[in-house]
């Protein structure tokens, strides 16, 4: 345990300068001559950030951008003053709506991304195992990781980002095409996540979820930010139109 | 008795008492056309997956231009290699014609254009999946490329089976640059020509069926190789 929660990071790594708060100034982005995300002034500090709006809102982008990996066309994007830049990256995870798995065993889809941050092989299959149990995942160490169910996949998912020890975690729709078994642990592997302090950054399409999980909720319409602000204010009194229907469950997702 | 069944009982037992002629004549037809794979697969396969990774200026006609020698007529193919290796040549004072080593090269020449864009094919639909999450490891395109091949390696074995076959089963080539020299330069397939004009039927037909075997073991092994991997892995 006292391996998962303090990971070996390599010396290079071992960074603790603080990344939060992430600034972003008049972020804006264009793809093919369309603005799809306008003006975006937004500041983002320590707890559980949901990302809300309806289809092609742009929360997607928004959370690809902070990631780095699209660049924004307008505007820029500050990690506790500093500009991006790949040693930032290496420390933010990112879980997609559909788990991009390797063609290999689960404990091996582990291994590979403790391979790839430079920790000695010796180690690796230990933590790998660990997380895999943490993550209720032992017994399917030796399966291909392709044919576990969705659920599965998305909770093997979860215990990648954990081995890679991230400041910030995005996750992008992690529970969309998930039962509801599913969604409670991808829930509460979110909420380890939190209590480990990794700033978390998802964006769903379930009202609920976002009552149970959010700290604070960034709506998105049409490409514009609309409000930012605690989640409880968000849900009782929000400021805008389009936000107060969205509440009501009157925009279409 | 026909003169067919003659020299089909005659190949049986050529096959079965292990000929030494027939059988020195197998061996350098593998000798030279693993060779030739082996060595396009070294180049190939880094290649076309660099073509799928990286950007550049012209990448649309190198593509089309690959895709197009893969159809390269095994003649032109052994033309263009004697040229180079011929006496008057860039590279005649070498002294490769009318060797193996000639064959391997022609071969190769076949088999690098079929490994490159089969590669490039395989490698960016994979990389259309991989592409978020391998850039969210961090992972820049050069380290990108040892994921790639390693997770499409069953399509890619494929990729090289099919390799093998084409370089096994040409005789244009071969015969160029090889000469079709007895014991030393003759393959299965000129072999095959040679002794069908000579009327020495059954060493031909021996040939044949030891030919025909090969390939068929090597695409039942790709078939079972692929089917086995979509069951195993998704």
């Amino acid at each position: 345990m006292s391996d998962l929660s303090q990971p070996h990071l390599p010396q290079a790594q071992a960074v603790t300068a603080p990344m939060l708060p992430l600034a972003l100034t008049g972020v804006g982005f264009e793809h093919r001559g369309q603005r799809l995300l306008h003006d975006i002034t937004l500041t983002l500090g320590a707890g559980r950030t949901l990302v809300m709006g309806p289809n092609g809102a742009g929360k997607s982008l928004l959370m690809r951008l902070c990631h780095g990996l699209l660049t924004p066309s307008a505007g820029q994007i500050r990690w506790h003053g500093q500009p991006p830049s790949p040693g930032l990256a290496l420390r933010q995870a990112m879980v997609f709506q559909r788990p991009v798995l390797l063609k290999r065993t689960a404990l091996a889809n582990l291994t590979y991304v403790l391979a790839i941050r430079g920790y000695p092989w010796r180690q690796r299959k230990a933590l790998a195992q660990e997380a895999l149990e943490h993550f209720g995942l032992a017994g399917l160490a030796q399966r291909p990781a392709r044919v576990l169910s969705g659920g599965e996949q998305q909770r093997l998912a979860l215990a990648r980002a954990w081995l890679l020890a991230p400041d910030i975690l995005f996750l992008d729709e992690p529970t969309a095409a998930l039962d509801p078994a599913a969604i409670r642990a991808v829930e509460a592997a979110v909420n380890q996540f939190h209590h480990r302090g990794t700033k978390i950054v998802m964006t769903t399409h379930d009202l609920n979820q976002a009552r149970r999980l959010a700290d604070d909720v960034v709506f998105l319409h049409a490409g514009r930010l609309l409000e930012h602000s605690p989640a409880e204010r968000f849900f009782d009194t929000p400021q805008s139109g389009e936000a107060a229907a969205f509440v009501r469950g009157e925009l279409p997702w | 008795m026909s003169t067919a069944d003659n020299a089909f009982t005659t190949a049986l037992s050529l096959i079965l008492t292990l000929d030494p002629v027939l059988m020195d004549i197998v061996r350098l037809s593998l000798q030279v056309s693993l060779s030739a794979v082996l060595v396009a697969a070294l180049i190939g396969l880094p290649l076309g997956a660099a073509l799928a990774l990286w950007a550049f200026p012209g990448r649309g006609a190198v593509v089309v231009l690959l895709n197009a020698f893969m159809g390269l007529p095994p003649v032109v193919a052994g033309l263009m290699v004697y040229l180079m290796l011929s006496r008057a040549g860039p590279l005649g004072q070498l002294g490769l014609l009318f060797t193996p080593t000639a064959m391997v090269i022609a071969q190769t020449v076949l088999v690098l254009p079929i490994v490159a864009a089969l590669t490039r094919q395989h490698i960016e639909a994979l990389l259309g999946e991989y592409r978020e999450q391998l850039a969210s490891f961090g992972l820049g395109r050069a380290r990108m490329m040892p994921t790639l091949l390693w997770d499409a390696r069953v399509a890619l074995i494929t990729v090289v089976l099919a390799g093998f076959g084409r370089a096994s089963a040409e005789v244009g080539a071969v015969l160029i640059v090889g000469g079709n020299i007895d014991g030393v330069t003759r393959v299965m397939t000129t072999a095959i020509a040679l002794e069908t004009n000579r009327g020495n039927l059954a060493l031909a037909l021996g040939l044949g069926l030891v030919l025909l075997l090969l390939v068929a073991c090597v695409n039942g092994a790709a078939h079972l190789l692929g089917e086995r991997a979509r069951r195993q892995m998704g």
